[in-house]
């Protein structure tokens, strides 16, 4: 009976990896084949598109560094991405920690208001927040994005460090408030280092649809100067469309930052990805 | 007595206006780059003209032409439809595929879990743009047709995205190709919740597999997967870069693949083709319909999924 189970159970071990293994596959090898080709010449990718290539050729690298402006819209991914995620932080732990402690009918609503932001897809209001930056003559510039990542950004970090810091013991902050501390104070020195799990969670949330947006880019910004990554990997794109191994090797650059990044520390990333969805 | 009213004087809560000065920053920001012009963009549908200074009220005037004019409703007809069904493919596939992954990489006898789990997030940390570019690339029947061949694969060597009869379909693929990883880990945390003892009893008690599947972990894990579904739901209907990059703004081939969010970004933003003129009002009308879909699929979801706990 018991031999029966395991033999059973064992059957259902080979049907799961012979599923996984057939995933892993369909994901790996358009990967695989983004790889190998960005090191092949422009012509020898028609030749053998699967095979590995004869001689690595890091031509198409250098040339996208030396001949593009692909370190200018690195730069200025890096630059905007930084701000909002520290921004979203900043603001969005100040908030929390008020909601959080201000136990009133009204803190509760804002709390709604806030979080509702969650479910609203921001793209629907573009019209509107074109004119908006169009107004505050932001248009064309990197600073465009900023305020509207940290929009999209507080939602989910209200929501995520309330809840957090709701269940820091009062007794922290009382023994705080004794000692004559003040309540920023208290913010500081109590709340915030306590939250820094959460902060993490926070910024890893937001920071890949803030670094792999297009759209806010594309409708604000026109000049190269000014263009993000991905903004900058269409123009390229374009300019190099009858050139795929440097095309390849563009994207390849454009991803890597991010997927090194998560597989350094996968569980995080895991975490910080279904927070919002798993305890809502 | 000095002390004591210190003492006092902070312990006491502080006032709301205090606590305001806090959430101003978050508060402000999110009013003014969120709330107000999501809510002022359904103003706008009532309104025609480019800027404020020469904008005229003309009530249901867009939404009017955008039911009855000749080809722009066949357009929003079109693109309509097409959303729908790449939602439903998304759906279907990211809560089958990712409730099945899930399991798999939750059963603990299993080896080599964490190395599938790392697999399968892997393309959800790709921007849509890269993953659609790479695959119109795969699928190109020119570049790869030869080495298929060879391989005794022809019959996958199709023009898959330049024909309207698989077009649409193949583009919600590469969607789910992409996305898997975020279904699949909030099943996961949603299984690994699930007490341990539930699970021993079923086992005792001599349940099957599928069994312990149908009647535990499934019913457990109803408000995830109504969560994925709203959430699949809410960014399908807003899906853009995907079509722009594997298609063009224009859904190619022949409309086939145009989309809410492209049919939105042609007439709202750039303005369709040849004319290239943007028509804010007509944009901020088809956004008001796609926000009030959302708003009325996603409440029924959340009230089926966790009205009854």
């Amino acid at each position: 009976m018991a031999q029966s189970g395991s033999l059973k159970k064992q059957n259902r071990h080979i049907f799961y990896h012979f599923i996984m293994i057939v995933w892993s596959f369909i994901v790996l090898f358009p990967i695989y084949v983004l790889l190998i080709n960005s090191f092949k010449t422009r012509l020898s990718i028609y030749i053998n598109p699967f095979g590995l290539p004869s001689k690595f050729n890091f031509s198409n690298y250098t040339t996208v560094f030396k001949d593009s402006d692909f370190l200018i819209y690195f730069k200025n991914s890096f630059i905007v991405v930084l701000l909002s995620l520290l921004l979203v932080i900043i603001f969005s732990s100040l908030a929390a920690y008020a909601l959080a402690f201000w136990k009133k009918r009204n803190s509760k609503i804002i709390f709604f208001f806030m979080i509702a932001g969650m479910m609203l897809p921001i793209k629907i209001a573009s019209i509107r927040i074109l004119e908006i930056i169009k107004a505050l003559s932001l248009l064309n510039t990197i600073w465009s994005l900023i305020p509207i990542y940290v929009a999209m950004g507080i939602p989910i970090g209200i929501f995520i460090l309330t809840e957090f810091i709701r269940e820091i013991p009062k007794e922290l902050s009382q023994a705080a408030i004794m000692d004559g501390s003040s309540r920023f104070r208290i913010f500081t020195h109590i709340i915030v280092p306590l939250t820094k799990p959460a902060l993490s969670t926070v910024a890893i949330y937001n920071l890949i649809p803030f670094w792999n947006d297009l759209w806010f880019p594309l409708i604000f910004i026109n000049d190269e100067k000014s263009k993000t990554l991905l903004l900058g990997v269409t123009r390229l794109f374009g300019q190099y469309q009858t050139d795929w191994s440097k095309v390849l090797a563009v994207l390849t650059l454009s991803a890597i930052p991010v997927l090194f990044l998560y597989l350094a520390m996968a569980r995080q990333f895991i975490e910080g990805v279904t927070a919002g969805a798993v305890k809502g | 007595m000095k002390l004591k009213k210190q003492n006092k004087h902070l312990s006491v809560e502080p006032s709301g206006w205090y606590w305001i000065l806090y959430i101003l920053p978050a508060l402000l920001i999110y009013t003014t780059f969120m709330a107000f012009p999501l809510l002022d963009s359904i103003r706008l549908s009532l309104y025609t003209g480019n800027t404020d200074a020469t904008r005229e009220f003309i009530a249901f005037g867009n939404f009017k032409k955008l039911f009855t004019d000749e080809t722009l409703s066949i357009r929003y007809g079109g693109a309509f439809l097409h959303t729908v069904i790449f939602f439903l493919i998304n759906m279907i596939i990211q809560n089958g595929l990712g409730i099945l992954f899930a399991v798999i990489i939750t059963t603990k006898t299993m080896k080599a879990r964490s190395f599938y789990q790392t697999v399968i997030f892997v393309p959800t940390t790709f921007a849509v743009l890269v993953t659609g570019y790479l695959w119109k690339l795969l699928l190109n029947p020119v570049w790869s047709g030869d080495a298929l061949t060879k391989l005794g694969l022809g019959f996958l060597s199709q023009p898959w995205l330049g024909s309207t009869q698989t077009a649409l379909v193949v583009v919600s693929l590469i969607s789910c190709w992409q996305w898997m990883g975020i279904p699949t880990m909030m099943f996961v945390a949603a299984l690994k919740n699930i007490p341990q003892d539930c699970l021993e009893v079923a086992a005792i008690e001599g349940a099957s597999a599928w069994q312990t599947f149908t009647k535990i972990k499934l019913p457990l894990i109803k408000p995830v997967i109504g969560m994925v579904t709203i959430l699949t739901f809410v960014n399908n209907f807003n899906a853009f870069d995907i079509i722009f990059a594997t298609e063009t703004v224009n859904g190619a081939p022949n409309y086939a693949t145009d989309l809410l969010g492209t049919l939105f970004y042609r007439t709202g933003i750039a303005g369709e083709h040849p004319v290239a003129i943007a028509d804010p009002g007509l944009g901020a009308a088809i956004a008001t319909i796609t926000f009030i879909v959302l708003l009325i699929g996603v409440i029924p979801v959340l009230k089926l999924t966790r009205g009854d706990n």
